[in-house]
């Protein structure tokens, strides 16, 4: 029994299935808890052995500013865990050119390393999935 | 694709998210306050018009009824029920929730 | 086919709980299987047995407990959601479990199709 992945065994039970999974992070971090909570899936979803792709849209592109210091709100600051994605596996990081460009960002302001894609890029994307799941 | 977009145009920007990034062929359905996208005579009329040329619209009926807005729909856009709900879910490969 | 459900938001603050069960309802009605319905962020909120809406209004929880019991439905509480949101097994409605983010992933995975119902 796997506490984290709540009683499965990936191995066994879901094993040779490969779906090409997409989150979607369209909100912007602290102000609500979905930024928080789904990287919790996206954590979790690297014992499964899946195709998993993170996508950054709209305000969703703020989950990855640099220099996030939480002390003053006292809220845990979960950015960091952003760049524990890698040691998961979990490398593929696309953000939407346009989102960013409105929000008078480059990546070099962001806190790891992106593709940034272009809405017809994104679109191609988007429609290659199997599974997507907005928060 | 399917994409629902249940969030209305004049709240969120789910709408416009979700017609940037849909590709010809696929489907939109509008449900809860999204449904208000599907009437006339409001802002996203244009939009919805030129996203018409790419792709199906359909709009949750329930929601427009709920909402009395049943009589207000635009010419063009399909309406379904929740059983049209799961045959749009199943008859399509994907499914895509703009929140 | 086999329909997997994310339901995001708690009951009554938002339409997200009413939608994913008539949804859930009309599929069943079709004749196809729902593989699983899980409950994240304040979507947890749907599993506790302490609520007491008005009478004359639908009753969110229990119509969940009734359809999972009715066609033997997975109702999965995810345990990190939860805790943050105090709810715990002592006071979870019939027919919801509370279980581990894995869950969901694997709805994902064995399910044909997975309808995310939010804000």
């Amino acid at each position: 029994m796997n506490e984290t992945t709540g009683g499965i065994d990936s191995q066994e039970e879901t094993s040779g299935t490969v779906k090409k999974f997409m989150f979607v992070n369209r909100r912007a971090p602290y102000g609500t808890v979905y930024a928080l909570e789904a990287l919790e899936v996206v954590l979790i979803s690297a014992a499964f052995d899946q195709d998993i792709s993170m996508v950054f849209l709209d305000d969703g592109v703020y989950e990855l500013v640099k220099g996030q210091h939480t002390k003053a709100i006292d809220v845990k600051n979960f950015s960091p865990a952003y760049r524990a994605l890698e040691g998961y596996d979990i490398e593929k990081l696309y953000v939407d050119a346009d989102s960013l460009a409105a929000r008078g960002l480059t990546t070099d302001n962001l806190l790891v390393p992106v593709e940034v894609l272009s809405a017809a890029q994104m679109a191609e994307l988007m429609a290659a999935q199997d599974v997507v799941i907005g928060f | 694709m399917l994409h629902i977009v249940n969030k209305s145009p004049f709240e969120r920007n789910a709408l416009d998210s979700c017609l940037r990034f849909g590709r010809k062929g696929s489907s939109v359905l509008l449900i809860e306050d999204g449904v208000y996208a599907a009437t006339r005579g409001n802002v996203a009329e244009p939009k919805i018009k030129a996203a018409l040329d790419q792709m199906k619209i359909y709009a949750l009926r329930p929601d427009l009824e709920a909402r009395g807005m049943q009589d207000a729909v635009m010419a063009g856009i399909e309406l379904v029920d929740y059983g049209g709900f799961v045959d749009l879910v199943t008859g399509h490969t994907t499914v895509q929730s703009w929140l | 086919m086999k329909l997997g459900i994310l339901v995001n938001e708690g009951p009554y603050t938002h339409q997200a709980s009413d939608t994913a069960f008539q949804f859930a309802t009309a599929a069943l009605a079709k004749g196809h299987q729902i593989y699983r319905v899980f409950f994240y962020h304040d979507g947890v909120n749907n599993a506790t047995r302490l609520t007491e809406p008005p009478q004359d209004d639908r009753h969110i929880v229990n119509r969940w407990s009734k359809l999972a019991e009715q066609h033997g439905i997975d109702l999965v509480v995810c345990v990190a959601a939860a805790l943050r949101r105090g709810i715990k097994d002592e006071i979870l409605a019939k027919g919801f479990r509370i279980s581990g983010l894995g869950q969901l992933v694997e709805t994902g995975i064995q399910a044909d199709r997975l309808v995310v119902f939010g804000d």
